[in-house]
């Protein structure tokens, strides 16, 4: 069992004609990653990284059964990409795309929910990794990871890289690396990802990375202290210093009157019973206590 | 991006909400002509984008032309909490017998639009829904299915209104939706909506915020979308070079690649007990031309005295990060302290280039803390 990605996803690259989506069909390639399609419209019977290229996803699904799309589309078609997966039957989708208005995110998650069984990932996410299978259905680079029991989630990109680094040199490796992504709507939230964490034996404990704006940190320490969530969790959150009402970076990380502070998440996770690192070199050190 | 309120009102207006009769000075000549004209007593309002300005003095009234002339020349020019004066909306002084309360917000949590509807207006909605929750009606919007005028109906329903009025206030709400999706808003909201004595609805006062992701379908706040009144002048700097940049008032410089990665970044300053200057996140893709950008743009803020440089390679090739930074520090005037660390793609050759143009870098995030706290 693992989470989200597995060995027997096949992944179609939606935009992958792009230069990004050249680069990173060649990396996820590389780390041993099924991409088997690809879709430009407009570019079909291409070929990249030897990878075929069709005009919609229902071509790639049909000559490929394709079942998971990783989209590198720019932001203003993104809603249509996505619509346009969910309707040709992909069941995960994991959106890179940074930019989309909140309002086309809004109807895609909803649209995805209806569904029942179609999981959004993102947008502006970093994706999917899983060290143990060597998956990647993102953008991440793979050498910060290895292979172990330690499920992540996270906000943000680099910042994510930074603390599974601490991890790895710590002698720990992880079961699945999960980005959420840094916009105000995205499908895949800590609830989510944790429920996923719990049934999943190759995890053994989970870190969650989080950052100011919203609430979705503050819910999922409410969720582990009604359910008693059987494994250790530990968090970090970063924007302790971030003055309200600017955006920072992301544009889920904004302080909005007195919501989505970086105290109230902390204090949430404490009451809790989760331990939140002052530092990101701190979470090791956490995880083994 | 925030409307002024007068942005806000004027596009209510053009979708048929009554607003109270107006104008905006920038001088107090202005305020006297727009006041004469409207014949009435008037409110004059500072147009700044920060919440609670009446209670802070930005809202003030006028009996009449010459009343007006006078407040506007305290006002304009001012300060309130922190904002410069610019521009007053000269209104008609409403007479209110009742202040009821109407928004469309993105619920993040819920993925969703939710309408909020109430009786009480006037006053903090957050603090109203402290203390009389049930004074709100909240509806949670499908948006595949959209907001009706039915749905509408039914959430004034709940509140304790009369037939007539919440006909009225329905239409708004409804109106108030429309709004928020021609315009792609984070937030629309009408707070306080007043009822006048002769039982008309008014806008007496209006939020708008657009999505900023979605100003692409906005040619129409083109002119004005690089400009943000509430930017200090170095972050309009900033976002006119497309720099996610944030002032901050301490002398410690910081940049690095990705939103996360900064703010842990100026985090960690903190615990080490520095203080940082600023916010500015070059992107997970770290191009040459936006690093140098960004260093020339710390470096040249007179508080800085020394800049941290964060650098998780992925995406981003240290080599190239290295180049950028070098270009910059030549091309820079001021020179300042300046320590980096970099991890990750091409890290070797990319410190080897700082080696050789003489600037230290550390693998390390918190011994480049460290090291550039002792300068």
């Amino acid at each position: 069992m693992s989470i989200i990605i597995g060995d027997g996803s096949k992944v179609v690259v939606q935009g992958i004609t792009g230069n990004e989506g050249r680069f990173h069909t060649a990396s996820m390639l590389r780390y041993g990653t099924k991409v088997v399609a690809g879709v430009t419209p407009g570019k079909g019977g291409q070929e990249v990284e030897g990878v075929p290229v069709y005009n919609t996803v229902a071509e790639a699904v049909g000559n490929h059964g394709v079942d998971t799309s990783i989209m590198f589309v720019p932001a203003r078609f993104a809603q249509r990409a996505v619509t346009e997966a969910i309707d040709a039957g992909i069941k995960t989708l994991v959106v890179i795309t940074e930019g989309i208005p909140q309002r086309d995110a809004i109807e895609f998650v909803t649209e995805a929910n209806k569904r029942g069984n179609v999981i959004i990932v993102g947008p502006n996410t970093p994706g999917v990794i899983n060290p143990l299978r060597r998956i990647k259905v993102g953008i991440m680079p793979d050498h910060v990871f290895s292979p172990g029991s330690v499920g992540i989630a996270s906000r943000s990109g680099t910042l994510t890289y930074e603390i599974t680094w601490h991890i790895s040199q710590a002698g720990m490796g992880q079961s699945t690396c999960v980005g959420l992504g840094g916009d105000p709507i995205v499908g895949l939230d800590f609830v989510r990802v944790l429920e996923m964490f719990r049934d999943d034996e190759e995890t053994k404990g989970v870190v969650l990375i989080g950052e100011i704006g919203g609430n979705a940190e503050e819910l999922a320490a409410q969720y582990i202290s009604e359910v008693g969530y059987p494994k250790p969790v530990v968090a970090y959150i970063a924007g302790r210093l971030a003055p309200p009402g600017k955006r920072m970076g992301h544009a889920g990380a904004i302080i909005m009157g007195k919501t989505g502070t970086a105290s109230s998440k902390i204090e949430a996770f404490t009451k809790a019973g989760v331990p939140v690192a002052e530092k990101p070199s701190d979470i090791p050190k956490l995880l083994k206590a | 991006m925030k409307l002024f309120e007068f942005e806000a009102k004027k596009i209510l207006q053009d979708y048929g909400v009554r607003v109270p009769k107006s104008g905006v000075a920038t001088s107090p000549e202005e305020a006297e002509t727009i006041t004469r004209e409207i014949g009435r007593p008037v409110a004059l309002k500072s147009q700044i984008l920060v919440s609670g300005r009446g209670k802070a003095g930005g809202i003030r009234f006028a009996a009449d032309a010459a009343g007006a002339k006078q407040v506007a020349a305290e006002l304009l020019g001012s300060t309130i909490k922190g904002c410069p004066v610019t521009s007053l909306l000269v209104e008609e002084k409403l007479d209110m017998v009742e202040q009821f309360y109407a928004s469309i917000a993105v619920d993040r949590q819920a993925r969703a639009y939710v309408v909020l509807a109430s009786t009480s207006g006037g006053v903090d909605i957050e603090e109203l829904a402290q203390t009389s929750p049930d004074k709100i009606a909240r509806h949670w919007v499908d948006p595949t299915i959209g907001f009706s005028e039915r749905e509408a109906i039914d959430m004034v329903g709940r509140l304790n209104t009369s037939q007539d009025d919440a006909t009225k206030f329905a239409s708004i709400i409804g109106t108030l939706y429309k709004v928020t999706m021609d315009y792609d808003a984070e937030l629309a909201e009408i707070n306080p909506l007043a009822k006048t004595p002769s039982g008309e609805f008014m806008a007496a006062d209006a939020r708008i915020i657009v999505d900023d992701n979605a100003l692409f379908r906005h040619p129409e706040f083109a002119d004005r979308s690089s400009v943000r009144v509430e930017d200090t002048p170095r972050e309009a700097k900033a976002r006119e070079q497309k720099l996610a940049y944030v002032d901050l008032d301490g002398d410690i410089g910081i940049i690095g690649n990705g939103a996360g990665l900064v703010m842990a970044t100026l985090d960690l300053v903190h615990v080490f007990g520095g203080k940082p200057a600023n916010f500015l996140d070059v992107g997970g893709g770290g191009s040459v031309d936006i690093t140098k950008r960004g260093l020339l743009l710390v470096m040249s803020k007179p508080e800085v005295k020394a800049v941290l440089v964060n650098i998780l390679g992925g995406i981003t090739r240290c080599d190239i990060v290295a180049q950028a930074l070098i270009e910059a520090l030549n091309e820079s005037s001021v020179k300042k302290p300046i320590a980096v660390r970099m991890m990750g793609t091409n890290e070797a050759e990319g410190n080897q280039m700082l080696h050789q143009a003489g600037i230290d870098s550390y693998p390390n995030m918190e011994k480049a803390i460290e090291e550039i706290l002792k300068l």
